[in-house]
C-alpha cells in the first residue's frame, strides 16, 4: 500500500512522516513518531484520552487522519511543558492530586490548556462542560476541576486561593 | 511497631506523588505504549453469537495470508481440568478462565474469543481474522438472570450441578451455587414485628469502564523464557494464570507491571496474556495485543446484574427484629458472581437478631463477570438501604435515627459469622448528624437521601523491600501495582519510619522476578498489607542502621536512638557523639557490614472493615425524568489517611462511579443476545458536567492491626450512592425507584405510572 508523505509541526519541531491513508493522527503519533503520551481509550472520539491541539483547535486525534495533518501545527501532551518547566496546568494537577491512574490525564491537560487559551476565566460550569469530552473514571472530577480553576487563576496572575 | 498515637511528620501530609510528573507529561509507560523489535500485532476472533456450538474452525486461509505469522485456537492450549484458583479476587476456576480466553467446543456469549492471529500490521491481522472460517450451530440463549433459572432455560454447561443444596440435583442447570446465611429465627422475628416492609429491586450489569483498554506485549524465546509487559492489578496473578493456562513453569515467566490505566477489579484476571504468549511461542516473535473499547465491553468485566428481594420487620420504636434477603446474581457465562459478598454485606451495617439470606450464582449468555469495586456489595446495599428508607417512612422515623438505632457496634455479631471489632460505623453516623449538609434546608422540589455501606476489606500476602542506596537515598520496592497512588502512600510510610522527607524515598513496583510474591491489588488491601510489609522493612533497616552506629561508636545498640533520619546516642550515659545521618551511614556501609537492605513478606491479617454514609440532594425534571445531583457528601471511616488527597480521591471517584451505576449505566441486549451499546457514546459513564463537587469527609477510627491505623478505603464509596440517590428521588417526588438505572425513561415512566 502506497504511503503518503506528510509534513507538520509537532510540539514546535518540524516533523515529517509517511503514513497509510487509513491511519489516524493518533496512530501516527503513537506508532510512527513514537509520541505515546496521547492515549487510545475508545478510538471513536468519546473519551478524549487522545486530545491534541491542532491549529489552535482541540481535537480527538483518533478522529483525524494522519494525512490531514499536512501543514498543521500540533501540540500533544509532550509539548505542554516548557522543557523541564511544567506548565501551570500540569503543576496544578500534581498539587491537587487531580489524577489517580493517570491514563486520561494527558488528554485532560491538553483539553484544559485549550480551554484556558480560549477562556482564561471560566466558571466552574464552563470548565465542566468544556471537559465533558474527557472521561475520567478514577477521580469523580472533583480534584480535576479544582486544579483547572486554580491553574486558570494562576495563569491570570491572581493570588491562589 | 505501632505509630497510631505518635506525632507524625510525613503520614497525613499531602506530598506530590512520585509517579506524578511522568503522568502529567505523557512519559508514563502503560502497556499499550510498550514495543519490541520485530513486534507483531495480535488480534482476536470473537463470536457474533450469544450461544453456539463450534462445529469447525478452518484457519488455513488466514495462515496463508502474507504477513501472518501465527494463528491459534483452543487446540494450541492444554485442555486443563477443573480446578479452583485462588489467584484473583473472588471465585475462579482455571478451566473456566482457559475457556473464557479461548472457547473450545461452545461459544457462550457474543464477544467470546475463539481464535487469534499475529501479523505484521494491524490491518493484516484484521484481514486474517476475516479469513478464518467458523461453522457454528447456533443454540438458544438466555440473558436475564431469572429466565436463566427457569426449569426450561437453555443450559450453558452440561456439567453444572448446583452446589450448596442437599441433595445434589439430578439435572444440570444454570444455577452454579446457592449460598445461605442464617442467624436467629427470622420467621419468629417477623411474627414479632409491628411493621414489615418488602421490596423487589433489580440492578443492571455495569462495566468497570477503566479508560485504558486491556493491553500486553509478550515474547517467548526458543528456550521457553517468557516475558510479558501488561496492564493488570497483579503481575503475579498474570504469571499464575499464564503458567496454568499454557502449562508453563512459573520461573520461566517474567511479568513486568506496566502503568495501569484503571482497573476497579476488572483487571484481576487475564484475557490477552496467555493468548499473546501462545502466538509468540508459535512464531518466535514478540506479540502485542490490545483490546478495542468494543472488545472491552463485550468480552471483559462487567459486574453482575441482579434481582434482590428484601424484607425488614421492625418494632414500632424502629428496632429491627427480622431481616430477609433473596439475591440472584448474574455470573455471566461462567460461575463466579460476587454472590458471597452480596450475601454478607447487605445487612452487615446493622445489629440484627434474626436474619435469613439466600443467594444464587447464576450463569447466562453474557461476558463472564469480573470484580468491580466492593464486588457484590453495591447491589445488595441498593436493595437494603432503599428498604431502610421505606421502613423509616412507614414508621415515621428519621432515616438517620433509624440507622443509629440499629447500627452495628463493636461486639455486634454479623449474620455471616464474624463479630465486629474496632469499627467506626457509629462515628460515621455521628459525622452525618454533625455535617452541615444533613441540616441544610432543601430548595423547593429537591429531595435528600441517605444511605450507608460496608466492606470487609482484605489483607493477605505482600512483599516489600527497602534499600538504602550508597548516597543515603532510599528505594522502596513492592509487588503491588499502583492503581491510584499507592507508591505515594507506601513511600510516605517508609519515610516516616526512617525519619526522612518523602522525597528521599523513591517507590517502585518490582517485576515478578525481582521481589517476593505479592497478591494482587484489590480488596482495598495495598495500603494495609503492602504498607505493613514496607513499614516493617523500613523498621528492619532502622535496626540495622542503629547497629552500624553502635559499631561506629563502639557502644551497645540499645544505647543508640534513631530520630529524624539520624542515629543519636540515647542519653548522656551513651557517650557524646555527633549524630550520624543516613548518608554518612550509607557511605560507611561496606565497612560496617555491607548493603543496607531489608525485605519483608507478610500475610497481613486484621484488615479493619470500612463503613461509609452518603448524603445526596437531587432535583428531578418531571418532564424529562432527568435527575440532577445538586449536592453530594460522602463520609467514611478510613482508619488513618496516609495521603489524605488520595483517600479523598478514592471516595470521590467511587461515589461518581456509583452515580453512573444509579442513573445511566447498563448493558442493553437485542433479541439475538448481542450487546447494543458497546461504546462510550451509548454506555454513558458520568462526565464532568454530570456531577457536582463531591465532598469527602474522612472519619479516622484507627485500625489497631495496622502500624499507622489504616483501613482499606477504595471500595466502600461505591456502595451507598445507588440507594442514596433513590432515596433522594423518593424525597423529591414520592416515587420509589426499584429498578436501576434510574435513567430518564425509567423515571418518566414512574411518573406516568403514579398518575
Amino acid at each position: 500500500m502506497a504511503k503518503t508523505y506528510v509534513s507538520a509541526t509537532i510540539n514546535g519541531e518540524s516533523s515529517e512522516f509517511l503514513c497509510e491513508t487509513q491511519q489516524t493522527l493518533l496512530d501516527v503519533l503513537r506508532d510512527v513518531i513514537g509520541l505515546t503520551g496521547s492515549k487510545e481509550g475508545c478510538a471513536s472520539g468519546d473519551c478524549g484520552a487522545c486530545s491534541v491541539i491542532m491549529d489552535g483547535r482541540l481535537v480527538c486525534s483518533c478522529l483525524v487522519l494522519g494525512v490531514e495533518a499536512e501543514g498543521a501545527t500540533i501540540t500533544t501532551i509532550e509539548g505542554i511543558a516548557n522543557g523541564e518547566k511544567l506548565h501551570p496546568v500540569q503543576q496544578k494537577f500534581l498539587e491537587h492530586a487531580a489524577l489517580q491512574c493517570g491514563f486520561c490525564t494527558p488528554g485532560l491537560i491538553v483539553a484544559t490548556k485549550a480551554l484556558l487559551d480560549e477562556n482564561p476565566n471560566p466558571t466552574e460550569t464552563e470548565a465542566r462542560y468544556w471537559l465533558a469530552g474527557n472521561l475520567c473514571r478514577c477521580t469523580g472530577y472533583d480534584k480535576v476541576i479544582r486544579a483547572v480553576m486554580d491553574a486558570a487563576a494562576e495563569l491570570r496572575g491572581e493570588a491562589v486561593g | 511497631m505501632n505509630y497510631i498515637d505518635s506525632s507524625l511528620k510525613v503520614v497525613g501530609t499531602r506530598p506530590v506523588r512520585p509517579d506524578g510528573v511522568d503522568k502529567v507529561t505523557g512519559r508514563a509507560v502503560f502497556a499499550a505504549d510498550t514495543r519490541a523489535a520485530g513486534m507483531l500485532w495480535g488480534k482476536v476472533l470473537r463470536s457474533p453469537h450469544a450461544h453456539a456450538r463450534i462445529v469447525s474452525i478452518d484457519t488455513s486461509k488466514a495462515r496463508a495470508l502474507k504477513g501472518v505469522f501465527a494463528v491459534v485456537t483452543a487446540a494450541d492450549f492444554p485442555d486443563i481440568p477443573s480446578e479452583e484458583a485462588f489467584v484473583g479476587e473472588g471465585p475462579m476456576n482455571f478451566r473456566d478462565l482457559a475457556l473464557n480466553c479461548m472457547a473450545r467446543t461452545k461459544v457462550l456469549y457474543e464477544g467470546h474469543a475463539l481464535a487469534a492471529v499475529a501479523a505484521s500490521t494491524q490491518a493484516i491481522a484484521d484481514a486474517a481474522l476475516a479469513l478464518i472460517d467458523v461453522t457454528y450451530e447456533v443454540l438458544p440463549h438466555v440473558i436475564d438472570v431469572e429466565a436463566a433459572m427457569a426449569p426450561d432455560a437453555p443450559v450453558l454447561h452440561d456439567d453444572m450441578f448446583t452446589t450448596g443444596v442437599d441433595p445434589k440435583p439430578a439435572k444440570p442447570s444454570n444455577i452454579a451455587k446457592v449460598v445461605t446465611f442464617k442467624k436467629g429465627d427470622a420467621e419468629a422475628g417477623f411474627k414479632d414485628a409491628d411493621v414489615i416492609v418488602e421490596g423487589r429491586y433489580t440492578t443492571q450489569p455495569v462495566h468497570q469502564a477503566y479508560i485504558e483498554p486491556h493491553a500486553c506485549l509478550a515474547s517467548c524465546s526458543p528456550d521457553g523464557q517468557v516475558q510479558i509487559h501488561s496492564s493488570s492489578q497483579g503481575h503475579f496473578m498474570v504469571r499464575a494464570y499464564t503458567a496454568k493456562l499454557l502449562g508453563l513453569n512459573m520461573a520461566n515467566i517474567r511479568v513486568n507491571p506496566a502503568e495501569i490505566g484503571g482497573g476497579f477489579g476488572g483487571k484481576t484476571l487475564v484475557y490477552l496474556e496467555p493468548v499473546a504468549v501462545a502466538l509468540s511461542r508459535k512464531c518466535g516473535r514478540s506479540v502485542k495485543m490490545q483490546m478495542t473499547r468494543e472488545d472491552v465491553f463485550r468480552a471483559s468485566g462487567p459486574t453482575s446484574g441482579a434481582t434482590v428481594e428484601v424484607t425488614l420487620g421492625a418494632k414500632r420504636d424502629g428496632t429491627i427484629v427480622a431481616a430477609k434477603q433473596v439475591l440472584k446474581y448474574q455470573a455471566g457465562a461462567f460461575a463466579g458472581s460476587p454472590i458471597g459478598p452480596g450475601c454478607m454485606c447487605g445487612f452487615a451495617m446493622y445489629d440484627l437478631p434474626n436474619v435469613d439470606v439466600v443467594g444464587y450464582d447464576v450463569v447466562s449468555n453474557r461476558p463472564k463477570v469480573a470484580a468491580y469495586r466492593a464486588p457484590g456489595a453495591p447491589i445488595t446495599s441498593f436493595a437494603v438501604e432503599s428498604a431502610m428508607d421505606e421502613l423509616a417512612t412507614k414508621l415515621g422515623i428519621d432515616a438517620l435515627t433509624l440507622r443509629e438505632k440499629n447500627a452495628a457496634r463493636n461486639g455486634t455479631k454479623t449474620h455471616y459469622g464474624p463479630t465486629h471489632q474496632n469499627i467506626g460505623f457509629t462515628a460515621v453516623l455521628d459525622a452525618v448528624k454533625a455535617h452541615p449538609h444533613w441540616k441544610a434546608p432543601l430548595k423547593p422540589g429537591q429531595g435528600r437521601g441517605l444511605a450507608t455501606g460496608f466492606w470487609f476489606n482484605i489483607g493477605g500476602e505482600s512483599t516489600a523491600q527497602v534499600h538504602v542506596n550508597e548516597d543515603g537515598s532510599v528505594t522502596a520496592a513492592t509487588g503491588s501495582p499502583d492503581i491510584g497512588g499507592s507508591r505515594a502512600s507506601i513511600g510516605m510510610m517508609v519515610a516516616e519510619v526512617l525519619g526522612v522527607p518523602p522525597t528521599t524515598v523513591r517507590t517502585i513496583v518490582a517485576d515478578t522476578a525481582s521481589i517476593g510474591f505479592t497478591h494482587l491489588t484489590g480488596g482495598s488491601r495495598v495500603t494495609f498489607a503492602t504498607g505493613m510489609a514496607a513499614t516493617q522493612a523500613a523498621e528492619k533497616v532502622v535496626e540495622d542502621l542503629k547497629k552500624r552506629a553502635a559499631q561506629t561508636w563502639d557502644i551497645p545498640v540499645e544505647a543508640v536512638e534513631w530520630k529524624d533520619g539520624m542515629a543519636y546516642p540515647a542519653g548522656s550515659n551513651a557517650g557524646a557523639f555527633e549524630p550520624l545521618d543516613l548518608a554518612t551511614l550509607a557511605l560507611k556501609a561496606a565497612r560496617t557490614g555491607g548493603p543496607l537492605v531489608a525485605e519483608v513478606s507478610v500475610n497481613a491479617q486484621g484488615a479493619g472493615p470500612g463503613f461509609g454514609a452518603h448524603i445526596c440532594d437531587v432535583s428531578v425534571d418531571a418532564e424529562t425524568g432527568a435527575v440532577t445531583i445538586e449536592r453530594y457528601t460522602a463520609i467514611q471511616d478510613v482508619g488513618k489517611a496516609i495521603h489524605p488527597s488520595y483517600v479523598e480521591g478514592q471516595i470521590q471517584g467511587g461515589a461518581a462511579q456509583g452515580i453512573g451505576w444509579a442513573l445511566n449505566e447498563e448493558y442493553i441486549y437485542n433479541a439475538k443476545g448481542q450487546m447494543e451499546n458497546a461504546g462510550f457514546l451509548d454506555y454513558r459513564v458520568p462526565v464532568a458536567s454530570d456531577v457536582p463537587m463531591i465532598e469527602a469527609v474522612l472519619v479516622e477510627v484507627p485500625n489497631p492491626r495496622h502500624p499507622f491505623g489504616a483501613r482499606g478505603v477504595g471500595e466502600v464509596p461505591i456502595i451507598p450512592p445507588m440507594a442514596a440517590i433513590a432515596n433522594a428521588i423518593r424525597g423529591a417526588t414520592g416515587l420509589r425507584m426499584v429498578d436501576l438505572p434510574m435513567s430518564p425513561p425509567k423515571v418518566r415512566a414512574a411518573f406516568d405510572a403514579a398518575g
